[in-house]
C-alpha cells in the first residue's frame, strides 16, 4: 500500500518530469563515465595478468654480449629466482619483397621441442618450429598482419653478414611484445619492426653462439625483493658485458601498455566531479524552489502531526529517486560503454583473454558517490523544510527583498530600460544562484574545452615533434659505433641532402639512490636537423660540455642544473664517471640525455666514433636510397619519420578522440540541464510578477525579454568563466596524463573555445526557446488567483 | 458543568519582525469546554490566529501556560507537539490548504495514514457530504467543496479538537453555510470539542459561547442563549 505521502511524491515527480529527467541524464553521465573508466581499468589489467601468468612472462630481463650457459644455473642459485631463461636474441635487417623501405627484425630464440619456461608464444595460426628445418621462423601477429603474411610465405634477412631465407612457419603472439617498440624507439612501429621467433639451435648457429646466450630472463620467487635479485645479476653478468636487468614495470612494452590503461584512473576522476558537482547544484536548486512552492503544504503535514522527519524524509525522497534513476542510467550506459571500451582495448593490444569484470564495489562506488553528492547538494534546502515553523509557514512567504543594484547606485538607471532593470534586479537579488547557474554552464563549456583541447595537442605535438624539432627524414643507426668518417660515405649517396652524425651510448644515470637507465645522444654542435627545442618553442644550443636532460628525466632522477650525475656507460669497458648537468630540456617524448658529439667521444675516451646520422632527401630518389642503404654493411637500421609520423597518429589520436564525441555528448547533457532547470525555475518564480506585467499592458515579447534576458545574462558570464574553468582543466588534464614516455603539450587553439562558446550560446537558445513557449501560454486569469 | 479541555493563563506572544515588535497577544486568560463549540471573534490582528495556533501546538507562548486537560503544553518539547498535533487535534484553514497532487481521498488519507484510529477515508468525507467525490483533484472541486474536503480531512482522524481558522473567509454565503453545516454535524454527531476563529459576527450565532478579541486581549465573552443552525445564518 502506497502511502498517501508516497503517492504526492509520485505525482510530484511526474509533474516536474522535464527537470527530474534532465537531473537524472547529468547523474548518469557523470556515473557513466565512472564506472566506464573503473570497470575498464579493472577489466584490462586482469587480462593483462592474466596474458602475463598464462604465458608465463618473465619479471627481470637482462641483455648481454655473450656469456656460456654455464652461467645459468650460477643464476639459478640466485637467492629470489625462480625459473631462469637464456636465450639469443640478435638484430636482423630484413628484406621483404615489394618493400623498398629497409625494415629491421628481431630474431628471438626458442626450443624446438617443448614451450619456453618463460615468455610463452600464443601460437594464433601454423604450427611450433621443428628440429633440423633451417629458416623457420613464428612471426608476431601485428608485423604479419602489416605485410599479409600466411604460414608458408618467405622473406629474406641479413644473418650476421649474409643473407638467409626465413619461412614463416607460424603466427604468434607475446606478452614480451604487446607494443613492438624498435630499439631507442619511442614509438611502436608495426611495419618496419618486427618480431620472430626461432628455433636455438639454428640461431646460436648463424651468430657463432654455441652454446652460450646474451640474453636472459627470470621470474621471482613469492617475496623475492626484485632490487636485490637485479644487482645480484648484474653482478653476475657485468664481466660478459650486460647493461643491466630491468624489473618488469621497466620492461618497454609492459610500460607502455600499464601507463595506458592507467590514464584511465585520470579520467575517472576529473569528469565524474565535474558531472556529480553540477547535478547537486541542480537539485538544489530545483528542490529549493519545490519547497518554496509547497511552503504551505509543508505546514499542513506538520499541523497534522507529521514529523519534521517526516517531511525532510519526504524530501529526501524525492532527491534519492532522482539520484536512484540516475545511478541506474549511469550504470547500464557505463557497463556498456565499458564492455566495448575494454573490446577495443582488448583487440588494440591482442590480448589472447578477454575479461570483461563488472566489480560490484564499482557500482557501489558510483552509487554511494552519487547519492552523496545528491544529499550534499540538498542539504540545506532539506535543512531548511525541516526548520520550517509550521505556524510560519502557513502565512504567506514575505515578499521578496530587492535592492538598489550596483547600476543604480552608480545612476545610471536612466540608461537602461524598464526590463532591464528588472532583469538585473533579479539577479542580484539570488546572486548565489545567478552565480551557480553561471557556473553550471561554464562547467558544460569547460567539458567541451577539454573535449577538443585533445585534437589541439596532437595537432601541436605532431607539428613540434616532427616540424620543428625533428626535420631529418631518415635516422640511420649502425650495428656498432664507426669512426666519425662514416658519415661522407652517407652524403656522398646520391640523393642525400644532409647528414648529421650522432653517436649514442646506453648508460645508467644515478642520482643519490635514484637510477635511470637511459641513452646519452651526442650531437653536432649546432645541429640542423635533429634540433633540440623547448617547450617554448625556443632551440636550446647543445652545451660544449656537460650534459643536457629532459626536464622529466631531471624530475625523476631529482637534479637540477650544476648537479653532479654518476654515469655508468653499460657497453665495451663500461666506465663509470660524473657528468655534470648543464641543462634542462622541457620537451615532450621520452626522457632524453643529450651531449655534445665530440664531448661524448671524450667522455668515453674513445676517438671520433658515431653511431648513426641524420639524413635530410631527395624524396624523388626515396627507393634508390633505401636500396643503398640496405646494401650498407654497417646500417643496423633505418627509420623514416613519415612512417614515425603515422604511427603517431594511429597510437595518440585514435586514443585521445575517442573522448571528444563522449565529451560533447555529455557537455550537451549539463548545458541542457542546467539551462532548462534554471529557466523552468525562473519561470515558475516569476509567472506571477510576469503575469501581472502582461495584465497592465506589457507585450509577450517584452516578459520574454525579461526572463530570456535574465538567462542571457547568466550565459553571458558563463562563457569567460568556462574559457577559464576549461583551461585549468586542460592543464590538469596535461598532468594526469603525463606519463614517463611522453607529455601532453598545454595548449588550447582559439577554434576550441570558439566552438565551445558556440555550442552552448546554442544550447541555451534552444532551452530558452522551449521555456519561451510555455510562457506564452501563461494563463493570465490563473496566475493572478494563485496565491504563490 | 463540562470538563475543561483547554486552560490558557496570562498568555502573551510577541514576535520580532526585523527591528519592530509585535505584541500579538497580550496577557490571555481562556478555558474551551468538553464538546463545546466557540467562536473566537475579532478583526484582523487581534491575535485570534495566534491563540488558535498556540492552542493547536503550532506555535508556543512568549509567556504565561497553556494545559490541555490537565498537561503543560508550554513544558512540550517539539516532538511533544508534534505528537500531541497528530494523537489530538484537527485543523481548518481559510485556505484549505489542500495538497494539490492528491485527490480528495488521498488528502484525508494523509492524515488516516498516521492517525492511531481514523474513520474511513469515505466515511468521513461522506460526513462532510462528498461521497461522490472522492477521486477528484482540489482543482476540480470548488471553493466550498475544497474547504469541505478540509473538514474531512481535520476530523477523519477522530480529533478532542477542531480548530478552524476563517473556514469560510475565502467562500460565498451559499458555500459558507454548507461548510459551516459540516462543521457542527461533526460538533453534534461526534462531540468534538470545537473552535472557529472568524471575523465574521454571524457566524457567532452559532456558537455555545462567543469571546471577542481585540487588539490582543479578550474584550467580552458571550453565552448564547439560543444558537442558531448553520442554515438560518445569513451574510
Amino acid at each position: 500500500m502506497v502511502s498517501s505521502l508516497d503517492r504526492k511524491l509520485l505525482r510530484d515527480l511526474s509533474r516536474t518530469k522535464g527537470q527530474v529527467v534532465a537531473i537524472a541524464v547529468v547523474i548518469a553521465c557523470g556515473v557513466a563515465m565512472l564506472v566506464m573508466c573503473l570497470t575498464t581499468l579493472k577489466s584490462l589489467e586482469n587480462s593483462q595478468l592474466t596474458y602475463y601468468d598464462r604465458y608465463r612472462f618473465a619479471e627481470v630481463f637482462a641483455l648481454l654480449k655473450r656469456a656460456p650457459e654455464s652461467l645459468k644455473d650460477r643464476i639459478q642459485e640466485v637467492e629470489g629466482v625462480a625459473r631462469v631463461q637464456t636465450r639469443v636474441v640478435e638484430g636482423v635487417v630484413l628484406d621483404i619483397e615489394g618493400m623498398s623501405e629497409p625494415a629491421v627484425g628481431r630474431l628471438i630464440s626458442i626450443p624446438e621441442t617443448g614451450e619456453p619456461v618463460l615468455n610463452s608464444l600464443h601460437l594464433r595460426s601454423g604450427r611450433w618450429v621443428e628440429v633440423g628445418r633451417p629458416g623457420e621462423v613464428i612471426v608476431n601477429e601485428v608485423f604479419a598482419e602489416n605485410h599479409g603474411f600466411k604460414p608458408g610465405d618467405k622473406l629474406r634477412a641479413v644473418l650476421n653478414g649474409s643473407m638467409e631465407e626465413l619461412r614463416i612457419v607460424g603466427i604468434a603472439m607475446s606478452p614480451e611484445y604487446i607494443i613492438q617498440m624498435p630499439e631507442a624507439a619511442l614509438l611502436p612501429d608495426d611495419k618496419r619492426f618486427g618480431v620472430f621467433w626461432m628455433g636455438r639451435d639454428q640461431l646460436e648457429a648463424a651468430f657463432n653462439m654455441e652454446s652460450a646466450f646474451n640474453d636472459v630472463t627470470l621470474t621471482l620467487l613469492p617475496g623475492a625483493s626484485e632490487d636485490e635479485v637485479i644487482r645480484r645479476l648484474d653482478g653476475l653478468l657485468e664481466r660478459y658485458g650486460g647493461v643491466g636487468a630491468i624489473g618488469r614495470h621497466n620492461q618497454i612494452s609492459n610500460r607502455f601498455v600499464s601507463e595506458e590503461i592507467q590514464q584511465l584512473s585520470a579520467m575517472a576522476f576529473i569528469l565524474p566531479t565535474i558531472f556529480l558537482g553540477v547535478a547537486a547544484f541542480l537539485l538544489n536548486i530545483v528542490l529549493k524552489r519545490l519547497i518554496a512552492l509547497e511552503r504551505e503544504q509543508i505546514a499542513v503535514l506538520k499541523a497534522f502531526g507529521y514529523s519534521h522527519w517526516d517531511v525532510g524524509w519526504h524530501y529526501l525522497k524525492f532527491v534519492s529517486v532522482i539520484a536512484l534513476g540516475g545511478v541506474a542510467l549511469g550504470t547500464l550506459l557505463g557497463i556498456w560503454f565499458g564492455r566495448g571500451m575494454t573490446a577495443m582495448y582488448t583487440e588494440f593490444y591482442r590480448f589472447p583473454v578477454f575479461g570483461f569484470d563488472l566489480d560490484l564495489g564499482v557500482i557501489v562506488i558510483g552509487a554511494v558517490v552519487s547519492l552523496g553528492a545528491a544529499f550534499l547538494g540538498v542539504f540545506g534546502a532539506i535543512r531548511g523544510a525541516i526548520n520550517l515553523p509550521p505556524a510560519e509557514a502557513m502565512r504567506p512567504e514575505p515578499p521578496a527583498n530587492y535592492n538598489a543594484t550596483l547600476v543604480d547606485r552608480l545612476g545610471l538607471r536612466k540608461l537602461l530600460s524598464q526590463e532591464a532593470r528588472i532583469v538585473l534586479r533579479e539577479l542580484g537579488r539570488k546572486p548565489g544562484k545567478a552565480f551557480f547557474t553561471s557556473l553550471g554552464i561554464a562547467m558544460s563549456l569547460a567539458i567541451l574545452v577539454v573535449g577538443n583541447y585533445s585534437q589541439d595537442a596532437i595537432n601541436y605535438l605532431q607539428d613540434f615533434q616532427f616540424r620543428l624539432a625533428e626535420r631529418q627524414d631518415l635516422t640511420v643507426s649502425f650495428f656498432e659505433s664507426v669512426t666519425g668518417n662514416a658519415v661522407n660515405h652517407l652524403t656522398s649517396v646520391d640523393g642525400v641532402i644532409a647528414a648529421e652524425e650522432f653517436r649514442s651510448v646506453p648508460v645508467r644515470l644515478r642520482s643519490g639512490h635514484l637510477s635511470k637507465e637511459v641513452g646519452i645522444q651526442g650531437l653536432v654542435p649546432k645541429p640542423e636537423l635533429f634540433r633540440l627545442m623547448d617547450a617554448d618553442e625556443n632551440v636550446i644550443p647543445v652545451p660544449d660540455e656537460g650534459l643536457l636532460l629532459s626536464a622529466k628525466l631531471g624530475e625523476l632522477l631529482q637534479v637540477s642544473v650544476g648537479d653532479v650525475l654518476t654515469v655508468e656507460v653499460l657497453e665495451d669497458k663500461r666506465p663509470i664517471r660524473q657528468l655534470t648537468v648543464t641543462g634542462l630540456v622541457n620537451d615532450f617524448a621520452g626522457t632524453a640525455a643529450y651531449m655534445e658529439r665530440r664531448a661524448l667521444n671524450a667522455f668515453m675516451r674513445e676517438g671520433s666514433r658515431i653511431s648513426g646520422a641524420y639524413l635530410k632527401i631527395d624524396k624523388k630518389l626515396t627507393d634508390e636510397i633505401y636500396r643503398e642503404l640496405k646494401e650498407t654493411p654497417m646500417v643496423a637500421s633505418v627509420s623514416i619519420k613519415d612512417a614515425a609520423m603515422k604511427s603517431f597518429q594511429e597510437t595518440f589520436a585514435e586514443n585521445l578522440l575517442r573522448m571528444k564525441l563522449f565529451n560533447i555528448g555529455f557537455a550537451c547533457a549539463i548545458a541542457v540541464g542546467v539551462v532548462y532547470n534554471s529557466a523552468r525555475i525562473s519561470l515558475s518564480e516569476r509567472s506571477r510578477d510576469l503575469g501581472t506585467l502582461r495584465v497592465i499592458g506589457f507585450t509577450r515579447g517584452e516578459i520574454s525579454g525579461i526572463l530570456l534576458g535574465e538567462l542571457g545574462v547568466v550565459t553571458a558570464a558563463a562563457i569567460p568563466l568556462g574559457m577559464g574553468i576549461g583551461t585549468g582543466l586542460v592543464y590538469l588534464m596535461s598532468k594526469g596524463l603525463e606519463t614517463e614516455l611522453y607529455r601532453i603539450p598545454f595548449v588550447v587553439n582559439p577554434q576550441t573555445y570558439a566552438v565551445a562558446a558556440l555550442v552552448i550560446m546554442a544550447a541555451s537558445l534552444i532551452c530558452g526557446l522551449i521555456v519561451r513557449r510555455k510562457l506564452d501560454k501563461l494563463d493570465l486569469v490563473e496566475v493572478l488567483k494563485a496565491r504563490i | 458543568m463540562p470538563a475543561t479541555v483547554f486552560s490558557a493563563k496570562g498568555i502573551t506572544k510577541v514576535y520580532s519582525m526585523g527591528e519592530v515588535k509585535v505584541h500579538a497577544l497580550r496577557g490571555v486568560d481562556v478555558e474551551l469546554w468538553e464538546g463545546e463549540f466557540t467562536v473566537l471573534l475579532g478583526h484582523s490582528g487581534s491575535g485570534k490566529s495566534t491563540l488558535l495556533n498556540i492552542l493547536g501546538g503550532l506555535d508556543v507562548p512568549t509567556e504565561g501556560t497553556v494545559t490541555f486537560r490537565g498537561e503543560d503544553m508550554t513544558a512540550f518539547d517539539e516532538s511533544e507537539l508534534t505528537q500531541y498535533r497528530r494523537e489530538h487535534v484537527g485543523f481548518v484553514f481559510q485556505f484549505y490548504n489542500l495538497i494539490p497532487s492528491l485527490t480528495a481521498r488521498e488528502n484525508v488519507e494523509l492524515v488516516t495514514d498516521i492517525a492511531a484510529d481514523p474513520l474511513d477515508a469515505k466515511e468521513a468525507l461522506g460526513l462532510v457530504g462528498l461521497g461522490e467525490r472522492l477521486d477528484h483533484f482540489p482543482s476540480q472541486m470548488s471553493g466550498g467543496e475544497q474547504q469541505r474536503v478540509a473538514i474531512a480531512r481535520a476530523i477523519a482522524k477522530q480529533p478532542d479538537v477542531l480548530l478552524c481558522d476563517e473556514p469560510t473567509g475565502a467562500l460565498d454565503v451559499h458555500t459558507g453555510v454548507a461548510v459551516l453545516n459540516a462543521i457542527e454535524r461533526v460538533n453534534r454527531e461526534l462531540g468534538t470539542t470545537t473552535a472557529v476563529i472568524t471575523h465574521n459576527a454571524v457566524i457567532a450565532e452559532m456558537a455555545h459561547r462567543v469571546i471577542h478579541l481585540a487588539d490582543g486581549k479578550i474584550t467580552e465573552t458571550a453565552v448564547n442563549e439560543s444558537r442558531k443552525r448553520a442554515d438560518e445564518l445569513n451574510w
